[in-house]
């Protein structure tokens, strides 16, 4: 029998941890200026980098190393979120990009950057925003689906293409209102990147991405429970409501966080759990902390590939989530569809 | 002594519809009670309204003599435990994770499952013998297969009180005869369990109380031998019943079904 014991989970995270940090030191070590990865893992290691010449430095320092901050957070949340979602809606097909969430935070983000063109409000306020606009987007999920945590792949499907549809266009709107009529911008916004990285924005996102992140983690074991049902959940003693009600804020706060800085990166959430629950099971307790080491390196490598692949000119790494996920998506609704209508 | 459950004037309704009225019935330290009735009559909801899922429309549910809704979740699960008909799993849990989850209502927030808990849930799924699923995923498990893991989880959860929504119903012959052992050394060992059934002739065997439901409420509550009576079935279920005496001296239920020519 396989139980998950303290010596399993040292083993598993301990073995993630170490992956992520080779994909941090390559992701650093990669692009048109080629450093060694002996300084770069030097120069994280605290070192002072004295054989790197100081030009090659300052890019790894004050270029890559934000955007591979930033990467390493927004990958981490997305792909917990998702763990989360899946757990609660009971839908391995659930992922904040896919639900609308993500479309619902950004809406709510591109408003305050419109509003700030007009009335000057700090950039800081955009991850707040964002997360008061994925709770909504979650709430109205939620309340589509009926509310008790067992709803169809289609309505939820559904109400996640309406939910982006209308995100979508209130985007382009509130954009164009505002005046942004670089419209590229736009639709880096909208596909999802990480080229424009605020490193101001990174105290409140960091922070935000650890407090969800504890949270669902210290709820873990009710997530095993939510997944067999709110009523057995209850029958095996979790205060369904209120665990429930945490977990939803947490998952907001870290998917506002991380639309705030990146826009709107898909598949992350979906494509992280479904594979590591193949490797290491469905133990929230395990999975949960695993999806976020895993998601952080997934989107850092992710996005190395999306800024050197087409040699000088740079993908936003949307585009190469969603080229990853399209597929698995459709592949994993026709295996839930395979299995009978409820799943 | 005190009742483990004590249902006093208990009114149940789905929706608008009023299901059942003045409910009243014990199930005592000790003792199997079946709860046996035509499908619809509300027998599902009194074991979700026993379990604090539903609340009645009007009277009271007691649990060793506390009101039921003065108990938080956890501490309720550590008394009552109920085996579901069935649990749809969309993720690949393997059985023992699955068996072990009910340790959850005994374990700390953060805390990961014993040498003890594995015991005790390799022990029962000895008992059931399904140990040889323990490593499998849920998800490939038969209907009956899945029966027997909710009832080891419901023993690992080792409650005072186990409530069993038909654990029969998709078990052969010989696991009917196992579930219903463990249901009876559960009840000898100083606990209880309120078994909802369709077979009555086994719902007989098992139980040393029977209340019988009727559309509306209770229509004979009691021992087996008092309960089933051709008129009483005939109340409860429409049906007219021949009952025997086996040769052990339990009651053997057969109804009768009329020629059409």
């Amino acid at each position: 029998m396989k139980r998950l014991s303290l010596g399993r989970m040292v083993v598993v995270l301990g073995t993630l941890s170490v992956i992520l940090f080779a994909i941090t030191i390559f992701a650093l070590a990669t692009g048109p200026s080629e450093v060694g990865f002996t300084d770069v893992a030097d120069l994280l290691l605290g070192g002072e980098g004295e054989s790197l010449d100081p030009a090659v430095r300052d890019i790894v320092l004050r270029i890559r190393l934000p955007r591979v901050i930033l990467g390493l957070l927004v990958g981490g949340a997305l792909a917990s979120a998702g763990a989360v979602f899946q757990a609660l809606l009971r839908n391995p097909l659930a992922d904040p990009y896919v639900l609308g969430v993500s479309g619902g935070a950004a809406l709510a983000g591109i408003s305050v950057l419109a509003l700030g063109s007009v009335f000057a409000v700090p950039t800081q306020s955009v991850p707040i925003a964002a997360f008061v606009g994925g709770l909504i987007a979650t709430g109205l999920l939620y309340w589509v689906s009926g509310g008790r945590g067992r709803s169809s792949s289609t309505s939820l499907l559904l109400t996640g293409v309406v939910f982006n549809a209308f995100a979508s266009a209130g985007i382009v709107f509130l954009a164009s209102l505002a005046g942004f009529f670089d419209g590229s911008r736009i639709f880096l916004w909208l596909i999802g990147h990480l080229s424009a990285v605020e490193i101001d924005a990174a105290g409140i996102v960091a922070a935000s991405v650890l407090l969800g992140l504890t949270t669902a983690c210290v709820l873990s074991r009710s997530l095993n429970l939510l997944a067999l049902g709110d009523e057995t959940a209850a029958q095996l003693g979790v205060p369904v409501e209120a665990h429930r009600r945490w977990l939803l804020v947490a998952t907001s706060l870290m998917v506002g966080a991380a639309v705030a800085v990146s826009g709107l990166i898909g598949f992350v959430g979906l494509i992280v759990p479904h594979s590591l629950r193949l490797v290491i099971g469905s133990d929230h307790r395990l999975l949960i902390p695993a999806t976020a080491l895993t998601g952080a390196g997934f989107l850092v490598l992710s996005d190395t590939l999306a800024r050197t692949a087409l040699d000088g000119r740079e993908l936003p790494v949307g585009a190469v989530t969603a080229l990853v996920g399209g597929p698995l998506f459709i592949y994993l609704l026709r295996r839930a569809q395979a299995r009978g209508p409820i799943a | 002594m005190t009742a483990l459950l004590e249902f006093k004037g208990v009114s149940a309704s789905v929706g608008e519809r009023i299901l059942l009225e003045g409910i009243e019935f014990e199930v005592s330290r000790g003792e199997v009670v079946g709860l046996v009735g035509r499908n619809g009559v509300g027998k599902t909801t009194l074991m979700r309204i026993a379990s604090a899922i539903q609340l009645p429309s009007s009277g009271l549910v007691r649990v060793e003599g506390v009101d039921i809704d003065t108990f938080t979740r956890r501490a309720l699960a550590r008394r009552i435990a109920l085996v579901p008909q069935d649990l749809h799993v969309p993720f690949p849990f393997r059985v023992g994770e699955l068996v072990l989850m009910g340790r959850a209502p005994h374990q700390p927030l953060l805390g990961l499952e014993s040498e003890a808990d594995q015991a005790l849930a390799l022990e029962a799924l000895d008992r059931l013998g399904i140990r040889d699923l323990v490593d499998r995923e849920i998800t490939t498990l038969s209907g009956g297969e899945r029966q027997l893991v909710l009832f080891a989880r419901a023993l690992v959860q080792e409650p005072d009180l186990l409530l069993l929504d038909e654990p029969t119903a998709f078990l052969d012959l010989r696991h009917r005869v196992d579930v219903l052992r463990e249901v009876r050394a559960f009840a000898k060992s100083g606990r209880g369990a309120l078994v909802v059934s369709h077979d009555l002739s086994l719902a007989c065997r098992t139980c040393d109380r029977i209340v019988l439901l009727g559309e509306g409420g209770i229509v004979a509550e009691g021992r087996p031998g008092e309960v089933m009576t051709p008129e009483t079935l005939r109340r409860a279920f429409e049906i007219e019943a021949e009952i025997f005496s086996a040769p052990d001296g339990q009651l053997v239920i057969v109804p009768r079904i009329a020629d059409t020519d």
